[in-house]
């Protein structure tokens, strides 16, 4: 190994990745236990990568075959039913990992100056998750992902001025058909992907060049001239942060052996839509304000309102190290803390009342 | 007491050991998964290959075998064959050229006679030939 490893030195020059292996420490406080989750969720996305690219030998992405392989994968392909449940398993626990770590980050204000753009660069790629996760349910076309991607295409229909026409853009004609099926696969095969590859490149640059955050108070301590200790990440914290994915892996194959995820019926655009129906539990806070919302305000439609005070708020987590000038300073932000917590609440509340309710 | 330079060699090894057998437990089930399941689909004995009214003498059709590609031909002194039509060079389809009375791979131009034998060109071994029974009208191909 030594050898091979000498061998490339000599032509290439390691010595700065070297230099960079030894050199990177991660510091020691109450709150590192966070750091894990950006890890986690990396290493769920590169699950998904995987097991995504196994079902694309079987997967047949037209409204009369698609179904059917993918009944084909989980019946007839040797371990396909654990493929295929990792997949879908693994998505929900990475858009889980993904909120976690949003909100840890938000929590302990590694977002202000000088890690903006790795707060923007995260934010991005949470929505492109979604964007994943979104694409990825109408994939093996069953009645309860035709009928939720009609309702989600739907909403985005409820956007001013442009509603419409990205309604028509996104199921690629006038309703869920074949060609929003080819539309979506395209999407969460190649276009997504080829975004989120240059994010994730860009976010874990951007960690790697300005080494890990530290909370508020601890960077108080600094200031002051006290010294905290580091632990190296080579060996010490990767084997930790491979320890946690063991006990993802351990996870995700306990649920995709136990909970395996059901395929339903074949979606039928002439079949009544079926009780119950609902987006995934990630979509469900959101889907259920707009239930709650009164068809009309002020003289506006509801869901419009709705609609653009999603968009709003999207925005502003966007914009949040920007928005907070305290926290910038090092100083505490209670009033970002507060309308964290809220929106923490509000999450959390919504998805149960939603999961409740139908 | 013991050395533990052979202690940190007994958990290097065992950490190792762990991570080997985790790769393993993972590679297994994929390839499984890649190799694609055998008998997806049946395979054909016998088919209605064409009307024998159809076929004229010094001439031939290709017909659907299973999933596989069928030629029955009709001799120019009017006796039917029919052959598996995957020419056994590089599975090409092959076709029945009239000028000449022979079968012919376009692709390599390898050239077969109306037994299914190999005259020219690369094919390696004879056309497998299939047995043609007539039931009334119908030609009815089966595998020999």
């Amino acid at each position: 190994m030594q050898a091979i490893i000498d061998w490339v030195d000599k032509r290439l020059d390691l010595s700065g990745i070297r230099h960079f292996v030894q050199e990177k420490g991660v510091p020691i406080h109450a709150q590192k236990i966070w750091y894990y989750l950006g890890g986690m969720t990396l290493f769920l996305f590169a699950v998904q990568v995987a097991s995504g690219i196994l079902l694309l030998l079987y997967y047949r992405p037209s409204a009369s075959e698609a179904y059917e392989s993918v009944q084909f994968i989980v019946t007839q392909v040797e371990f396909g039913w654990l493929i295929r449940n990792v997949h879908s398993w693994s998505a929900n626990l990475l858009i889980g990992a993904a909120f976690a770590h949003l909100f840890s980050v938000f929590f302990l204000k590694a977002y202000r100056y000088p890690r903006e753009l790795t707060w923007v660069s995260g934010v991005l790629l949470l929505f492109l998750m979604l964007g994943f996760g979104f694409s990825g349910y109408l994939l093996p076309w069953n009645e309860l992902a035709f009928f939720a991607t009609k309702v989600g295409t739907g909403i985005a229909g409820a956007v001013p001025l442009v509603g419409p026409a990205l309604m028509h853009f996104l199921r690629g004609g006038e309703d869920v058909t074949g060609a929003t099926l080819s539309r979506f696969y395209a999407l969460h095969v190649a276009i997504l992907p080829a975004i989120t590859t240059v994010l994730v490149g860009l976010h874990l640059l951007f960690v790697q060049r300005q080494g890990m955050s530290v909370p508020v108070s601890v960077a108080r301590r600094l200031k002051r001239g006290e010294r905290l200790k580091e632990m190296p990440f080579f060996p010490d914290y990767i084997l930790r942060d491979v320890l946690v994915w063991y006990v993802a892996i351990a996870l995700l194959a306990a649920l995709a052996a136990f909970y395996p995820w059901e395929l339903g019926r074949k979606a039928d655009a002439f079949a009544p839509v079926p009780p119950g129906i609902r987006p995934e539990w990630y979509f469900l806070a959101m889907f259920h304000t707009l239930k709650l919302l009164p068809a009309h305000i002020l003289g506006l439609e509801g869901e419009m309102l709705g609609v653009v005070a999603f968009g709003a708020a999207a925005g502003l987590l966007l914009l949040v190290p920007f928005l907070d000038r305290r926290a910038a300073r090092d100083e505490p932000s209670p009033l970002f803390t507060a309308l964290g917590v809220g929106a923490l609440i509000y999450f959390i509340a919504l998805t149960i009342i939603g999961h409740l309710a139908s | 007491m013991p050395d533990p330079s052979d202690r940190r060699g007994f958990l290097n090894s065992l950490l190792a050991t762990g991570f080997v057998s985790t790769i393993v437990a993972m590679a297994y089930p994929v390839w499984r998964f890649l190799i694609p399941p055998a008998g997806a689909e049946p395979a054909t004995q016998s088919v209605v290959a064409a009307k024998a009214s159809q076929v004229k003498a010094n001439s031939g059709l290709l017909f659907k075998f299973g999933s596989k590609p069928g030629l029955l031909i009709r001799t120019p002194d009017g006796q039917l064959q029919a052959f598996n039509a995957v020419c056994t060079h590089l599975d090409c389809t092959v076709q029945y050229k009239a000028d000449t009375s022979q079968i012919w791979c376009a692709c390599h131009n390898g050239f077969y006679d109306l037994a299914g034998n190999v005259v020219s060109g690369p094919p390696p071994r004879p056309l497998e030939r299939l047995v043609v029974n007539e039931r009334g009208d119908d030609v009815v191909v089966s595998r020999a």
